[in-house]
């Protein structure tokens, strides 16, 4: 007997199980909340309803009532109300619940419909999975497997359609493939807001292509691959690079700006292949810019810096440290912090400042344009992080002019610049050299050739952290690959300088936090173990004067419009 | 336990002599001195090695001396040692096989983790890796006992090919309608 439901919330039986949903939820998601899977190429959950896959066909039916009274009509068999199912099948993803729906995704008119569609586009398919990158994450070859017929019927020719056509510069299309399930297209009209992909020709012939003179060529275009739920668009970066099953996936964040697009990003044995948007709904929804999947190459480049030096000479990394500590402590000191550091290491540098005493603190602030979607105008990941941890309490200023002029003045005679290059900050080459530079770097710049003491550090991807993206959402990364060899976590690095400074003691990234959320009290229940893999929402209204650069963007909206 | 002594039966006079045992030895030795041989003389004799055999893992050419296989990396995920190691790579425009898109750059099998299991000939999409006769291997450092991609060809040779898979693909693209 179906339940009265709460009010936002409709009762639906799905194989006969009955579940509470929210008022306007398809079946396909209904379906979801149960752990029943409903098959489906065309749908997507951040997309509009195409309806034209025709893959998750349920059957559907309704208590019954007496048309003219209308009380229920009992089935005395069961003595329940009696179910008029729909002599057809009806579409998924199309069909919003009411009331004492029932479906039924199991009886055997579903399951011939399944075989059926299944059947009509493997037709043409060119079964070419040896080669298709898609292998291993393809909807065609799982659905076939789960709902297909086994067998092929299918004697004559195939149909021929182009292939290996270029797109645009990231994305490669094989018609070949393509069930023109229009996912792509609806994503470049509605999301991207760039309509450029159509089908042209009927029937069979039907083929997806770029109107003429255009190219699928936006910041978002390969969002279109990883939507597309067969092999027909690929990335041309991945194309032939490894096959997906090889690869081991680690949560982590796009830190090319304040947005903080949930990723995955894709390595093998050390190596990373790709980075794929996470979802995210309250973020990032299912997308990620292309800008930030190519993030992964500064990983293994030839500037990378494996080797701690000191005056130039390579040295240990404990003499390293013990030399930047004698530095620091000669007095003179400023810091330059960074926005691309993590919520850790920016408490750290914090506690660094404090152990010092009187030190000054920069941060280098980077601004572009937003796109109004997932890159947004502060293109440094953490710019709240050091807010948060009190590292600083005003946004930074475009140059450091201000450190330049003390340098001048000389009443700072040691740089100690975290994450950041001096150079490209707006100090010019005879301030540097004015100055002691201590470096915490990744990769070779001006600042680490300049540097009097330069450890070596990790990227993003080489270690786990966490940022406070526009929202004030804290959210956490976790390392996907080791960093080469000579290098050091930056919390490690930090954490010693801290101690020899006569800080507290290093501690690992746990310990870290334990201090943290002892030392900021919007962070008191935090630890890096419980943070959500969603994230965790902070209180903004403690920055709310502050002029934050951003606009609006997806799932954000700056608190002064 | 109990123990049974026995005694022994004492030798007559001609088996004291040790002339019968001689003899019927000596019978042993004419009688295979003139059969043929039951060893082979490795290794300038070589044993018939019978089908199904599984040796070496080859890759193979197609009749017209074309290469099969496409990089797919099934043996590699496959391969219980994970002694074969690929890295794919594509077939360049303008080579006469670029509709096949996709051919291994490298191809290693080190054969001191190969256990002849057999797993990547029997998972192979495009039959092109064999177990095929050679069985004897042998080298004086690890490096050499990796056979690359083109030692794999050079042990591997042609085979019979009944699909032409791709060849009939190119024929149906250039078949088709023109889109």
């Amino acid at each position: 007997m179906i339940q009265p439901a709460k009010p936002d919330l409709v009762t639906v039986n799905i194989d006969g199980q009955e579940i509470a949903v929210p008022k306007g939820t398809n079946v396909i998601e209904a379906a979801r909340l149960v752990n029943v899977d409903v098959p489906h190429y065309c749908y997507h959950p951040k997309l509009s309803v195409a309806g034209n896959c025709r893959m998750c066909l349920i059957e559907m039916g309704l208590p019954a009532v007496d048309p003219a009274t209308k009380a229920p009509v009992m089935d005395p068999a069961t003595g329940k109300q009696k179910i008029n199912w729909i002599p057809r099948p009806q579409i998924g993803c199309g069909t919003n619940v009411s009331p004492g729906l029932h479906i039924r995704t199991t009886s055997p008119m579903v399951k011939e419909a399944r075989e059926g569609v299944m059947e009509f586009l493997l037709v043409n398919h060119p079964l070419d999975c040896p080669i298709c990158d898609q292998a291993g994450e393809c909807k065609l070859q799982e659905q076939a497997t789960a709902y297909g017929r086994g067998y092929s019927r299918y004697i004559e020719e195939k149909n021929v359609k182009p292939k290996r056509t270029q797109l645009g510069p990231r994305v490669t299309l094989d018609d070949e493939r393509c069930v023109l399930c229009s996912r792509c297209i609806r994503f470049s009209r509605e999301v991207a807001k760039d309509d450029v992909l159509g089908f042209i020709d009927r029937g069979s012939h039907s083929t997806l292509t770029c109107f003429p003179g255009r190219q699928l060529e936006n910041n978002y275009s390969l969002n279109t691959v990883d939507i597309c739920p067969v092999g027909a668009l690929t990335s041309t970066d991945f194309r032939f690079k490894m096959r997906v099953w090889f690869l081991k996936q680690t949560n982590s964040l796009d830190p090319e700006s304040s947005a903080g697009a949930n990723t995955t990003v894709w390595s093998r044995e050390g190596v990373i292949y790709r980075i794929t948007p996470r979802r995210n709904d309250e973020v990032n929804d299912t997308w990620m810019a292309d800008s930030g999947r190519v993030l992964y190459k500064q990983v293994r480049t030839d500037t990378r810096l494996t080797a701690a030096k000191v005056r130039g000479a390579s040295a240990t990394l404990a003499a390293a440290v013990s030399a930047a500590a004698e530095l620091l402590r000669a007095g003179g000191v400023a810091i330059v912090g960074s926005g691309r550091s993590t919520v850790e290491e920016q408490f750290l540098t914090r506690q660094l400042a404090a152990a010092l005493g009187g030190v000054s603190i920069n941060l280098v602030s980077r601004v572009g344009a937003g796109d109004g979607l997932l890159v947004s105008a502060d293109r440094n990941p953490n710019v709240r992080g050091a807010l948060v941890t009190g590292l600083v309490s005003a946004l930074p200023s475009a140059q450091l002019a201000g450190l330049g002029a003390e340098i001048d003045a000389g009443r700072v005679r040691t740089v100690l610049a975290i994450g950041e290059d001096l150079a490209a900050a707006g100090l010019t080459a005879a301030q540097l050299a004015k100055v002691s530079v201590v470096c915490l770097g990744t990769h070779a710049n001006p600042t680490s050739a300049a540097a009097q003491v330069l450890i070596p550090t990790l990227t993003v991807f080489e270690k786990s952290g966490t940022f406070v993206n526009q929202q004030f959402r804290l959210q956490k990364f976790a390392a996907a690959v080791p960093g080469p060899a000579g290098t050091t976590d930056d919390l490690a690095v930090l954490g010693q300088l801290v101690a020899a400074l006569g800080g507290p003691a290093a501690a690992d990234l746990a310990g870290v936090w334990t201090r943290l959320a002892a030392a900021v009290p919007a962070l008191a229940t935090v630890t890096f173990a419980n943070l959500p893999e969603t994230g965790l929402l902070l209180d903004p209204t403690p920055y709310a004067a502050l002029p934050f650069v951003e606009g609006a963007g997806l799932h954000h909206s700056p608190a002064k419009a | 336990m109990a123990v049974i002594p026995l005694t022994r039966k004492p030798l007559s006079l001609v088996e004291r002599t040790y002339v019968p045992a001689i003899l019927s030895g000596l019978k042993t030795t004419f009688k295979r001195m003139f059969r043929p041989n039951d060893t082979l003389e490795y290794p300038e004799q070589r044993p018939a090695i019978p089908p199904g055999y599984r040796g070496v893992p080859t890759l193979v050419k197609d009749p017209n001396g074309r290469e099969k296989c496409v990089s797919c990396q099934l043996c590699e995920f496959v391969c219980p040692p994970k002694a074969i190691r690929i890295t794919p790579g594509t077939v360049p425009e303008g080579s006469g096989r670029e509709h096949v898109e996709k051919a291994p750059q490298a191809f290693d099998i080190d054969m001191l983790r190969c256990i002849y299991c057999g797993l990547c000939q029997e998972v192979c999409p495009e039959e092109a890796i064999f177990l095929q006769n050679q069985y004897s291997l042998s080298g004086y450092t690890r490096e050499e006992l990796v056979n690359h991609k083109d030692r794999l060809y050079e042990l591997g040779g042609t085979l019979p090919d009944s699909h032409y898979k791709w060849d009939k693909k190119k024929a149906a693209a250039e078949a088709g309608p023109a889109h």
